[in-house]
This record gives structure tokens, sequence and C-alpha cells, in this order.
């Protein structure tokens, strides 16, 4: 977690190397003369304009942890989690919402994070797959997905185990046939899903709960 | 003697996947999550025509939106080095980035757009403008048949399986009591892994690359990257530790890998670019789509007396793809008459690849729901059919067979589906609104072998690494090599670490055609070999009975090296470092082929069997139940294996009822790029199924027993649906996918 601070300071002066003023229109729209904006560049300038102007404040609790950012309206929560935080383990599988890879808690409700903007979870509660586990003992759909090899390659997985856990927390692992529908937002290429639905059933029989 | 081969409830018991934990976590790195300071994205613009010239690019907006480093196109590219090279390949004549203003297919790079965010990127990618001058473009195959060639390959190899070929008399059907002429259509198949073809591209200097990629293989990478860039090979690094699926569309190096490498060239920075969902239908290559011809004659008796197989298959405008769509015709059925023809179409596509179980899995679907339509015509069961024209020898290379199970293939699959209960004639069972039937289909691939090193170091505190250039595209390499090192010497899994997917790791090959486990498990068992000798060289310093030892018989028990022909001799493994003051041994092994293919024909089979329901009114077909045998010798990893089949079948049931990639022909263009239309099979689409594996010692191929299981567990599942489906119905659809509007 530490890793992520440093992360956002490094973040900060990698948006320093923006020739910001000196490219954009926005610079006719302040009424600067180009000697002026090259000048207001030299002088870093552009960099706080491009704060005021590009960036807005997020406050989230990803995983337990508090952080204050500013983003990009534009920015995904998923590419929040994987390109600014570092929480690789969220996936990028289709950027559509289409296969289920990125999915996360957004306050306990699982959601598609490449469908839905990081701006829109100011003061939201946010569980990965870094955060399933406490401390070194993994929770029981990890231990249950191990167990049941519930996965080849791997990369659908935290998606899949997020769904999981969500989907016995709805209410919707009643049945082999009611997982399976449940699951259905989740591919796996390597065709993993017969073991994922024993793993589901072993930990909804356990009454385990997220 | 007791069941020796293996089904479901025996493989839930073996070890786990070794990278289990970091899969689970999300600690598992993949290519486009390792993290390097002062990181740029690139983002592709694609061609939106499919044949013609750039007769403009306007690239000035996107220079001037915020955050963009720099645009390249062919106009302002470093360049590679090796287009300028004479005497180049003409076979596997690569598209060559960024070179000229030519279009072959659409989509096609012709810029890409390098900022400090993604978003930043690609935005800037939307702005790039550019204008064409648009020429006439083909891309349908049965409009063009008369473009077909013989592939140049086929001169190179006459023996080969592009090649026009006879064996017997051309055309014997013909003279036949009973016949099947029929066409069978394989549309473009995707692989889209799950992850997205992904790189990071860093220079340091003029003449050192590291790539962070998604490949099948860290040094056949690093080996074609050094030839285009014209560097030293031991100064490209490719680094490929995790990688998320790949069922063949990462065995080369294809056009946005060399772009991200200029990319990092031009902007001096390190260069991440990772494909879009869409560009990952037509930028890393696919199933080709292809038609077959098959002619099969046979006696009333079922007898086959002669086949005929053509086929037909997409390639690009610049590069020959090829595979052994034809090869399973020539070796699958004690047949006297064969005679096949394979013919390439040049169109306005990019160049496909080998998908899983790559041109068998093309050809075992016609050839073998041909079987099945002569056993309707024949009256007979599929399975005496298949059983009356069982071949003792390899009837292609005139070899025996280094091992073959296919027969109890055929009869523990029976068993376990309940193949008593098909109905000889199609479309009469019905179950409330479902119609019930079913069906088998047999697949093979070859079983390989090639050379590999295992560097092994074996520590005091009773810890082993090893070592090995091969990638884990998901079928668990790492774990069967864990477990084939544990038996050999007799330690507990939790002790070893093997390490993979690294260029800078000893030689393997790429992981594809199914042969990781039978080359690189061989240099497992030589490296253990030789740690046990200089074990054992170690141990006759203080007891001379080890000078006698035979590395088979030694174990390292507990703390102990113990040989089990003589247990008095056994010395404290620790006191075998004393000597020297050392802390760790490093050791390796290296394994290869043999001549063993000069006397023996090598070939893994499964055999498929699939209860179909069909719904009646909208012509849904449900897989009920799926069961699946495989001979593919010692089985060294049973639960990373059944998985693998698992995976195979799965695979299979999307390859019979859904996936097909669409080309629109008036633009050329791949119209269902996204998971949205493109369909692949989902947890519901899925039954439980049963694994079966033979489980018999191959005697000739390597150490372990064992046979490639990858390619394999793919191979028959489509024609096994397709004929369930006819069993149900009396409907034979032999244009894939199988979908409702087929049936109704």
């Amino acid at each position: 977690m530490v890793e992520n601070k440093s992360l956002e300071e490094e973040d900060n002066q990698g948006s320093s190397r923006r020739d910001f003023l000196k490219k954009t229109s926005v610079m006719t729209a302040i009424a600067l003369t180009p000697a002026a904006a090259i000048k207001a560049s030299d002088l870093k300038l552009d960099e706080k304009l491009a704060d005021a102007l590009e960036q807005v404040p997020l406050s989230i609790d990803i995983n337990g942890q508090h952080h204050d950012l500013k983003v990009e309206p534009r920015l995904t929560l998923l590419d929040l989690l994987r390109e600014k935080l570092r929480l690789t383990g969220t996936k990028k599988g289709c950027d559509q919402g289409q296969c289920g890879a990125c999915t996360v808690h957004i306050d306990g409700v699982r959601t598609n994070s490449c469908l839905t903007l990081a701006v829109m979870h100011d003061g939201a509660r946010i569980t990965t797959i870094e955060g399933l586990a406490t401390g070194n003992q993994l929770h029981p759909m990890q231990e249950a997905f191990i167990k049941h090899d519930g996965f080849q390659c791997g990369y659908c997985t935290p998606g899949q185990i997020m769904s999981a856990v969500a989907c016995i927390n709805e209410g919707h692992a009643g049945s082999e046939k009611e997982i399976r529908e449940f699951m259905s937002g989740n591919i796996c290429r390597c065709g993993a899903y017969a073991n994922i639905v024993n793993a589901i059933q072993e930990v909804k029989a356990g009454g385990s709960r997220a | 003697m007791g069941k020796k081969h293996l089904e479901n409830a025996d493989m839930a018991k073996a070890i786990s996947r070794v990278d289990g934990r970091a899969k689970v976590t999300g600690a598992a790195k993949y290519a486009a999550e390792v993290q390097l300071q002062d990181l740029t994205y690139a983002v592709l613009v694609g061609s939106t025509i499919a044949q013609g010239i750039i007769t403009k690019i306007d690239t000035q907006k996107a220079e001037w939106a915020p955050g963009v480093i720099a645009v390249i196109s062919h106009l302002n590219t470093p360049g590679v080095p090796e287009y300028k090279l004479q005497n180049q390949d003409v076979i596997q004549k690569q598209l060559r980035v960024f070179d000229d203003a030519n279009i072959y297919y659409n989509g096609q790079p012709v810029a890409v757009v390098i900022a400090d965010t993604l978003e930043r990127a690609q935005y800037g990618a939307s702005l790039v403008s550019v204008t064409y001058k648009k020429e006439q473009h083909v891309s349908n195959l049965e409009d063009n048949l008369s473009r077909a060639v013989v592939p140049k390959k086929a001169k190179a190899d006459p023996r080969g399986f592009t090649s026009d070929f006879v064996r017997g008399k051309a055309g014997a059907y013909l003279d036949a009591e009973v016949q099947v002429v029929e066409e069978y259509i394989q549309p473009s198949e995707v692989h889209h892994p799950m992850e997205l073809h992904s790189i990071i591209a860093s220079w340091e200097g003029n003449d050192k690359l590291t790539l962070v990629d998604k490949t099948q293989g860290s040094q056949q990478t690093q080996a074609s990257i050094a030839k285009s860039f014209q560097l030293k090979p031991e100064n490209v690094k490719v680094v490929a530790t995790y990688v998320g699926g790949a069922f063949g569309s990462a065995l080369r190096v294809w056009p946005h890998e060399i772009v991200a490498i200029l990319a990092a060239k031009k902007v001096q920075k390190p260069v991440k670019l990772v494909l879009s969902r869409g560009q990952m239908s037509y930028m890393v290559g696919y199933r080709p789509y292809t038609l077959q011809k098959v002619s099969l004659g046979a006696s009333k008796d079922g007898k086959l007396v002669g086949i005929s197989h053509e086929s037909y298959g997409k390639t690009s405008m610049y590069e020959e793809f090829t595979e052994n769509v034809l090869q399973m015709t020539r070796m699958m059925y004690d047949v006297p008459n064969i005679d096949t023809k394979y013919r390439i179409v040049p169109l306005n596509v990019s160049t496909p690849a080998p998908m899983r179980g790559p041109g068998e899995a093309t050809g075992s679907f016609a050839l073998e729901c041909a079987m099945d339509e002569l056993s309707y015509k024949l009256n007979m069961d599929p399975i005496a059919l298949r059983l009356v024209n069982y071949a003792g020898q390899d009837p292609d290379k005139l070899l025996p067979w280094s091992s073959n199970y296919l027969k109890d293939c055929y009869r523990l699959g029976a068993e376990k589906i309940g193949w008593n209960n098909r109905k000889a004639e199609a479309g009469t069972v019905q179950e409330g609104e479902w119609k019930v039937g079913y069906g088998v289909a047999t697949g093979t691939f070859g079983a390989f072998r090639s050379a590999a090193t295992i560097k092994a170091t074996y520590k005091a505190d009773g810890t082993l690494l090893l070592q090995s250039a091969i990638a884990d595209i998901g079928p668990g390499t790492g774990t069967a090599m864990t477990s084939i090192a544990a038996e050999n010497l007799g330690i507990d899994p939790s002790l070893i670490t093997f390490q993979l997917g690294n260029s800078s790791f000893p030689k393997a090959p790429m992981q594809g055609g199914s042969n990781s486990v039978a080359t690189v498990g061989s240099a497992v068992v030589a490296a253990c070999t030789n740690l046990k000798v200089e074990l054992a060289k170690r141990a006759a310093k203080q007891k001379q009975e080890w000078n006698n030892a035979v590395p088979a018989n030694i174990q390292l028990k507990g703390n102990e090296l113990v040989n089990s022909d003589d247990t008095a001799s056994k010395v404290k493994l620790v006191s075998l470092f004393t000597e020297g003051g050392l802390t760790e041994l490093v050791i390796e092994g290296s394994a290869a082929q043999g001549d063993e293919r000069n006397k023996y024909s090598f070939y893994s089979y499964s055999v498929h069997f699939i209860e179909a329901h069909v719904h009646e009114l909208t012509g849904v077909v449900r897989i009920k139940n799926a069961v699946s045998v495989v001979d593919c010798g010692t089985i060294v990893s049973p639960k990373t294996a059944r998985s693998q089949l698992m995976g195979g079948i799965v695979g299979g049931i999307g390859m019979a009822l859904m996936e097909e990639a669409v080309i629109d022909d008036r633009t050329g263009r791949t119209i269902n790029a996204s998971f949205g239309d493109y369909h692949v099979p989902v947890n519901a689409d899925i039954p439980q199924m049963e694994m079966l594996f033979v489980n018999e010692k191959d005697p000739y191929l390597n150490p372990m027993g064992s046979k490639g299981l990858g390619e394999v567990v793919i191979i028959g599942v489509a024609p096994a649906v397709a004929n369930a489906v006819y069993n149900a119905t009396g409907k034979r659809i032999r244009h894939l996918p199988i979908t409702p509007d087929k049936l109704i």
C-alpha cells in the first residue's frame, strides 16, 4: 500500500512532461499570445491549468485504504485501478462490459469496473481481488478455486472470484443451474466453468460469506 | 490388475496448480501489468479500407492533443532494418509494418499514437485522419475459389499434408457400394484469449531491448525480434511470466509488437501497447474459414474402400498460411485408396494463425461427420464402423504406432455416456419439448518432442529451483514440471519452484503443438538424474558403496540421500554440501528427440461423446452431457490435465454451436469484433462433464511415457456435437456453427 502512495507522487511528476499550452486551442481560449503561452509552459503553469481544467477530485476507499486523488473524468474505474493505483489484479478483458474480467465490488455490489467512470464513485467503498484475503489467510472462495482448479491461465479468475462471492451473497447460488445462470457474465476462455461451479457450491455449502 | 484409467474423481486429489495462489489473489503479473518508470501508452489506428493505398495522413490534430508525444506512420517510421534486407523468406512474409502506403486488409495498422496516459492516447488516435485511394477488394472464399493456389510450401515438401497426394487409386470411392459425398464449412474462428494481446517495449540505448510480451515462446520472440531489428539475440530480453491464454494466437510476432518497438524507439521511453477486444478479432490470427469436400466409399460391411478429401482455406494477400487439415484423413483409418488436395485462397484478410488443434480440428469436423453420415447409410453403429476400419499401424508412414489405445477410448466412453441409450434411427427420441440425440467422433494429433535444457539449483535447505524459457499459457506447465521433478527425486512438491517464461532461462520450445511436457519434462528428468549423480558422487566420499548407485534407485527422502538398493548407505543430504563450503549445487540437464520417429508413428487420440438436446420450436441446442476419453500416454499432472481436457471440450462446443467471425464482404471488415457479437460458451452453456484418460504409457516418446494433450482435446468435439444434433433431429448441419436458425 506504501507502493500506491509513491505512485501517486510519481504520476504527478509524469504529468509535468506535457507540452500542454504550446499545442492546444485552450491557449486561444484564455487569450494568451503564443510567446506568453510558451513562457507559461516553461514555468510549468500549464500543469496548474491542466489540473484545474482536466482533473477532478476523487475521494475513494479501496480495499480499506483511503485515497484522495485527482483524476480525469473520462478515466474508468478499471483504468484507475490498473494504471494509476497499480492494482492489476482486476483484469481488462474487453473494456466493454462483455466479459466480466474486471468485476469488483462497489459498496458490496458486483460491477464491471470498465463500464463505470471513477469519478462516479466519490465516497464509495471498492473491494478488488487484492482486498479479498485477510492477510495471508485466503478467502474461502480463493481456496475453493485452487482446490477445484477453477481456472487455467488465470486471467478471468479475479473477476470470476469477485462474481462468485457476490453470487452467494445475493442468494443466487441455490442450485447448480442457478449458479451457472448467475455466473454467465464472466467468460472463461479456458473453459473451467464446471470447476468454477463446483468451487461455488462447496463454499455455499460451507455457509461462507464475504 | 486394477483399473489404470483415470476418471473425474481420481484426479481431484492430485496436486493443485503451483501458481494457483498468485492467480487467485491477483498477484500474478501479466504482460501489461509490469510497472516501469516513465511508461507511455500507444494506441493503434487501423485502416478503414481492405485494399488500396494511403494518399494522405493528417496527424496534426493528434499531435496537438494534450499529452500526445508522437504519432508514427509510414511517413516517419524509424524503420525495421530487416525490411531492407534481400532474400527474405517468401512463404513466411510478415506484414511490413509502416513500410509503405499499401493496404491489404481492413483494420491494418496505419498509424500509432503515443501519449502519457491511456486516455490521451485513445483520444489522440481518434484524431488521426487517413485518406485512401480505394481499390476493389476480395474477402469471400466461395466467390473466389478461382484464385485458389497450391501453397509454395507444398513444393518444398512433396510428402507433406499440403501437397497433392494419392495412395492407391484416386477417386476410388466412386467404385464403392455405399458412398457419401458432401461439403463442409468451418467458418473463421477467433482465439480470443481472455488476456488482450499486450506488450511493453523498452530500449536501452540503440542496441538493447526488453519486451514484456504476451507470447507462447520467449526465445522464439527473442530470435524473431533480433532478426527484425538486426540486434544480437542476447541483447533482446523477452519476459512472459504469466500468459492469459493464447490457444495459438501468440505463436509468432505480430505487427502490433513491431509497432510498440518502433514507438519506444521514437519516444525514447517504455511504451505499452494493448490491443482492444475488437482488434483481437483481426490482428492476431484466427482459424481460417475453410471449405472441404469429403467423399467416402465403403463396402456394405462398412470397410472403407476410398477417401477423397479437398480443402480450401483463406489466407492473406501477403503471406501463405497453411495447416494440416488433411493429416487425419491420411492416417486415421485403414483405407487402401486416398487422394487429398489442399489449396489456399489469398484474400484481403489478415493472416490466419494456428488455433488449438490447428488443421486437424477443421479436418476432423469434415471427416468425422462424413463417417457418421456413412454409418447411417450403412445402418451400422458409428463406433462399430470406426472399429471395422481401425488402423493397426500408420497407413500413411507405414510405421507401427508408438502406442494406440483408441479401442479403449471407444469402450470407456461408450460405457460412461450410456451409448446403449442411443437410438439408431435419427429424430426418434423426445423428452418433453426436446429432441434427444447422441454423437461420437474421433480426434488425433501428432505427438512431438524437441530439445530443451533445465537449470537446477539445489540448496542446502532442501529446496530446488528449476528454470526454463518455456511459456505457460494456462495448461499448468509449472505444475506438471514440479510433479515430474518431485516424483523423480522423491521430494515434496512444495520444495520445488519452477520458473519459466523468460528468454534468459535455458532453451525451450514454444508452447504450441502439445510438446511442452514431452520436451521440457524430459529435460527435467535429465536435470534430476544429473543432480542425483552429483549427490551420489559426493556421498561416495563418505561411503564408497555410493560409487555403484544407479540414479533410478536414488531418492532424496526427508533429509537423507537414499539408495533403494542399499538402504544402509544413506547419508545426510546437508553433509553433501560441506565440501567446498557450498550452499547450493547448480546442475544442468538437457534432452532432445532421438531417431524414434524413424521407427514409430506418434499420435495422441481422443474420442468425444455428446448427448445433445434440441428444442423443437426454437432450435436451441443444449449439451446435456459430454464424455471425452483421451489416450495421451501417462498423465503426469492429473488435476491440470483434467482441466485441459475440460477446456478442449468447451472450446469444441463453442466451435460447434456459436463461434463464427463474420466479414461483411462489402467492406472486408469483421463485423462481430466483440464478445457481445462473437459468442463463446458461457457458464450456462456448459454441463458437468466426464473427463477420462486411458493413462497407458507411451514407451518411446519420452521418459515420462506421456504424449501431447493440449490440441487433441478439442479435435473431434465439434463433429461429435454435429453428429448428436443429427441423431436428435435428423438434420445434418454441415456449415458450422450449428445455430438455431439452421435447425428450424
